[in-house]
């Protein structure tokens, strides 16, 4: 202990302080702050650019579901349309044969109607003619059963007899 | 041929014991001899601890007798009644007494004392201690020389690193990209978990200048210059009374009630922790300055003996095996001079940290 005090250099300390302290706040001023500014500088900015990286990978992400999303729906838009043009062609097609259909039954009608009185008329015709026929045949007869009287006659009864058969 | 190299070893042993036996027998001849180098060895292994007023290279006696000094002469600067600065060549290395503005002085046991005279001599009482006056001393020796050195290359070199990292958008270039893991290292294992994430930043300036000159100093120590500043009391009191009035000055509430009233211990306990506790606000960075001092001695010591003993054995065995374990021990004393700048830069990290420590609750 005694040839440490010994040993001791007041000089020395004085330099070292003196050195030391000063060597401290010159290197704070021109090394250290500096130094240690710009590897912090650069650690954050690497460690924004991971974060941003990692942020852009997740939008990236939701963008992609997006799109599934989209796609999905613009799929199932598509679905939904086809089944509805089919549905409404469909519906047109029924539709266009149930007019079809009653168009047609009503000719039917018609034509049957058309028949009908055409018959009728036929038939009325028929009528005129026949009594126009029996006034003739009528007529005939009575002109030679005039000349033969009994005879004639009889024979018109029969005849008429035949005819309203008919 | 098989014959043949069989017996190269035999060979080999055979002329190394005829060596060894004519060496002892050498040695016998020369006991006294002997003793005298070892004295010479031992002194001047304390010369080469001891400061000294020259930058003395190495020093050698030509042919003629007349001793060769190789270096140069450092300003010497004295207050005794008044301010005297002179070229340390007027001891002409110790031997002379120098005289400046009717002053004499003489370098006795590398310090310089105040004699009477040119021809007067230093008085020593009983203990070999010179009794005559010492001037204030605040000469450029050899140590404050490294000082101005260490000053210049760290200035030099982290100003130059801190430059590039503006020129070259934040990265390191050249030597900085060696001495980044190591600034990092000081920050991230060593103020970081010793002071914490709050307040290590106001201490970093510290710990790292000190990390550096330390390490810096103590690599110049193992350089055959032999400039040794370390193993100088003066020099790790500095750094210790700094790491203590550091420690001091930003101790919080918390810190000093540890210290005077303890929590959690009964109030007798109180009353004798506190002593205790004050005192060791001392001891800390006394061990400190004792440890950095010592170690590094310590290791000049061992490692200047052990290359003096190639001198001693004059046998190329004993001292090939000293070289050997000289070099081994050179190879230890560098990790001794990081290590050693490490220790001092985790303990005074570690008692700021001490010191800034926040409240915990009393759960503790």
């Amino acid at each position: 202990m005694g040839k440490l005090f010994e040993d001791f250099s007041l000089g020395l300390f004085f330099w070292q302080a003196v050195l030391f302290i000063a060597l401290i706040f010159l290197l704070k001023k021109f090394a250290w702050k500096p130094i240690l500014d710009s590897v912090n500088d650069r650690e954050e900015g690497i460690k924004n650019a991971l974060a941003s990286a990692e942020k852009a990978k997740l939008e990236m992400q939701n963008l992609q579901a997006d799109n599934e999303k989209l796609l999905k729906d613009a799929r199932a838009e598509r679905e939904a349309m086809l089944k509805e043009a089919r549905d409404i062609k469909n519906k047109m097609i029924e539709d266009a044969k149930g007019e079809a259909q009653a168009q047609a039954s009503k000719m039917i009608t018609q034509a049957q109607a058309a028949i009908e009185s055409e018959k009728k008329a036929a038939m009325a015709e028929l009528k005129n003619h026949v009594a126009g026929l029996s006034l003739e045949i009528a007529e005939k007869v009575v002109r030679t059963e005039l000349a033969n009287k009994d005879k004639q006659l009889k024979l018109v009864e029969t005849m008429l007899d035949e005819k309203s058969l008919n | 041929m098989p014959r043949k190299i069989s017996l190269k070893p035999i060979t080999l042993l055979l002329f190394l014991l005829t060596f060894v036996s004519f060496a002892q027998d050498n040695a016998q001849h020369t006991g006294h001899e002997n003793a005298d180098r070892a004295t010479e060895v031992k002194q001047y292994i304390q010369h080469h601890l001891k400061d000294s007023y020259d930058f003395n290279l190495f020093s050698y006696t030509s042919d003629s007798g007349e001793e060769k000094h190789f270096g140069f002469p450092l300003p010497v600067i004295l207050w005794d009644n008044g301010l005297k600065v002179f070229s340390s060549s007027k001891f002409h290395h110790g031997e002379e007494v120098a005289e400046v503005d009717g002053s004499f002085y003489k370098i006795h046991h590398s310090k310089i004392y105040k004699v009477e005279g040119l021809n007067s001599q230093i008085i020593e009482d009983e203990h070999h201690h010179a009794i005559n006056e010492k001037p204030l001393d605040f000469s450029i020796t050899k140590n404050v020389f490294l000082i101005f050195l260490v000053f210049a290359i760290m200035f030099f070199m982290f100003s130059k690193m801190a430059k590039a990292y503006k020129n070259s958008n934040g990265m390191p270039k050249g030597t900085g990209r060696f001495l980044e893991p190591i600034v990092l290292y000081v920050r991230d294992e060593i103020a970081i978990p010793n002071i914490g994430k709050k307040h290590y930043k106001r201490y970093m300036s510290y710990l790292l200048t000190v990390f550096f000159f330390v390490w810096i100093v103590n690599l110049f120590g193992l350089t055959p210059i032999g400039m040794n500043l370390t193993n100088n009391i003066a020099v790790t009191l500095c750094l210790a009374l700094i790491t203590y009035l550091i420690t001091t000055f930003s101790g919080n509430k918390n810190y000093w009630k540890h210290i005077f009233w303890m929590p959690g211990v009964p109030v007798p306990m109180k009353i004798i922790l506190a002593p205790i506790e004050l005192l060791g606000t001392i001891i800390k960075p006394f061990a400190l300055m004792i440890r950095l001092y010592a170690n590094i001695t310590a290791g000049h010591v061992v490692l200047m003996s052990i290359i003096g003993m190639i001198f001693l054995f004059q046998n190329w065995i004993g001292s090939s095996l000293s070289l050997l374990l000289a070099f081994v021990l050179a190879i230890l004393e560098l990790l001794v001079a990081a290590l050693q700048a490490y220790i001092f830069t985790v303990l005074s990290a570690l008692y700021f940290g001490m010191a800034v420590e926040e409240h915990h609750d009393e759960a503790h």
